[in-house]
């Protein structure tokens, strides 16, 4: 695929934004009633507080919560088919993301998958996701 | 409970291919809809639209010479006009307004302005973390709701697929419908078509046409002095779920359920009482998961409960009589012309796809990905 184009991290993302260029995948949690969630965000949707949101990073274990394997590229520049999926992560959240793999028929609804990383030509980098399988 | 407002006008404007700009759609739908009640420009008080220009309600208004006291542009997509009814009854009620035009058009095929892609805001978070994955937006959520609903119901695509089997069959009796002369669609059409963003092909999304339509509402009171039998606003109901593709837990539950259980309350109806359902499709799973929502049959039921030629002409649950957005029109935003369907069904204008003896109808718009939901009850003034 060619790179994407990814807008800078604003005041709330940019953490997560420069944990990726470590190769780190963050989660947002808030400290006053432990809730995780994504994309972050400036408050906690469960209880509200705005000022104990901090980071968990995530392992990178989950598995696939949903997919679809994509035929019709929304631009030129895109090779089909590839996996637009959602993940649960371990810690809790869905992801949306890719699942990267020479064989997009073999994905399945909660195949095990595992966090690696598509890099940005800016030092960040996409967290993308890997059947278990093909380990 | 029910409501004191009846729909007294429903027109589309020109349908298909076009080449007309979106105002001249616009004025098409508005006029013809005025004439069909038997009104003009000068009795309009109120005005809902959206998706001609950033301040949607004052450009139309300016250009049909109006100054309305009432107006609305909220924008979610697909079921807006549903929402627009709920506004507008609310708005006639209170006295805002006695004479409410709601009217939507749109001309993208002509203009070839659908894209694949996500239509994204740079600042807004699906930018950062969903659109640098490529979904196709909206087909890709949608399709992932197919998969996750085959998977977990055991149902399959040739289940699936006879929604659009169905919706065809229901345009090859309406002349207007974008796919009226085309023939017949199979099962294995549906499944044979290119590929899209699995399990959905072309065939299982809607079409990409210009069109669009308005419907006129006034009191009930005022209504039956009117040249057309009025359709009463029975319930109204919506609700809203997500913007972006990870917020819904469960992508078969959505917003549908909320939306028309207080539709029905409101009317003081259940889905057993509906003759005749609007229901948005904008992909064949829109209509599976939109059916369980409201209740007409339990969840993962649709896809078997849809076949045998329930949903098709004749059937004994018609469901998006004029062909639906999968083989009539589909102008980006489908909900104003289910509203015309429902309207004229009640009032038996239909000819050969004539529901006999429709005195409820159903519309359910969807907007976005399953994001907003809007349910409008109407009835015959029997």
């Amino acid at each position: 695929m060619s790179d994407p184009q990814v807008p800078a991290g604003d005041e709330v993302t940019t953490p997560w934004w420069d944990a990726t260029r470590e190769r780190r995948l963050l989660v947002q949690e808030c400290g006053a009633c432990a809730t995780r969630q994504h994309p972050p965000r400036a408050v906690c949707t469960r209880c509200g507080d705005l000022g104990h949101l901090g980071w968990v990073t995530a392992s990178g274990r989950g598995t696939v919560d949903a997919f679809t394997v994509v035929h019709r590229a929304p631009l030129p520049e895109l090779a089909t088919p590839y996996v637009v999926a959602r993940v649960r992560l371990a810690e809790g959240p869905l992801l949306l993301t890719n699942i990267v793999t020479e064989n997009p028929g073999t994905v399945t609804a909660a195949s095990p998958v595992r966090l690696d990383w598509r890099a940005l030509p800016d030092g960040r980098a996409l967290p993308v996701f890997r059947l278990l399988q093909e380990d | 409970m029910t409501t004191s407002v009846a729909v007294v006008g429903a027109a589309e404007s020109d349908l298909g291919v076009t080449s007309t700009s979106v105002l001249g759609l616009q004025v098409q739908a508005v006029i013809r809809a005025l004439a069909d009640a038997g009104l003009s420009l000068s009795d309009v008080d109120g005005l809902a639209t959206n998706g001609i220009s950033r301040f949607s309600t004052t450009q139309l208004a300016e250009y049909l010479g109006l100054q309305p006291t009432w107006s609305d542009s909220t924008f979610v997509g697909g079921c807006a006009p549903q929402m627009y009814v709920a506004r507008a009854v609310q708005a006639i009620e209170a006295g805002q307004a006695s004479t409410v035009v709601i009217s939507f058009a749109s001309n993208q095929r002509s203009a070839r302005s659908r894209s694949l892609g996500a239509v994204v805001e740079t600042t807004m978070p699906e930018a950062q973390f969903e659109t640098p994955y490529a979904p196709l937006y909206p087909i890709s959520y949608y399709a992932m709701a197919a998969q996750q609903y085959l998977d977990r119901y055991g149902a399959t695509r040739e289940q699936l697929a006879e929604v659009a089997v169905a919706a065809r069959e229901w345009a090859l009796l309406n002349p207007k419908a974008f796919r009226y002369g085309s023939g017949p669609l199979g099962v294995d059409d549906v499944l044979t078509a290119p590929m899209v963003s699995t399990p959905l092909t072309t065939a299982d999304c809607c079409l990409v046409t210009d069109g669009g339509g308005a419907v006129v509402l006034t009191s009930l009171d005022r209504a039956r002095d009117l040249r057309r039998p009025p359709v009463r606003v029975l319930g109204y109901g919506e609700c809203l779920t997500n913007t972006s593709m990870t917020a819904m837990d469960d992508l078969t539950l959505t917003g549908a359920e909320a939306s028309s259980r207080a539709a029905f309350k409101r009317a003081g109806l259940g889905p057993s009482d509906v003759d005749v359902a609007e229901v948005y499709d904008s992909f064949t799973i829109t209509v599976l998961l939109t059916l369980e929502a409201v209740g007409f049959c339990g969840r993962g039921e649709a896809a078997s409960w849809v076949q045998g030629g329930r949903i098709r002409p004749g059937g004994a649950f018609p469901l998006d009589t004029s062909g639906g957005g999968l083989s009539y029109c589909h102008p980006g935003q489908f909900g104003v012309l289910l509203l015309v369907e429902a309207v004229r069904q009640l009032r038996g204008e239909c000819g050969d796809r004539q529901v006999p003896g429709a005195e409820v109808a159903l519309a359910h718009g969807t907007g976005g990905i399953l994001s907003a939901h809007g349910t409008v009850l109407l009835g015959a003034d029997r």
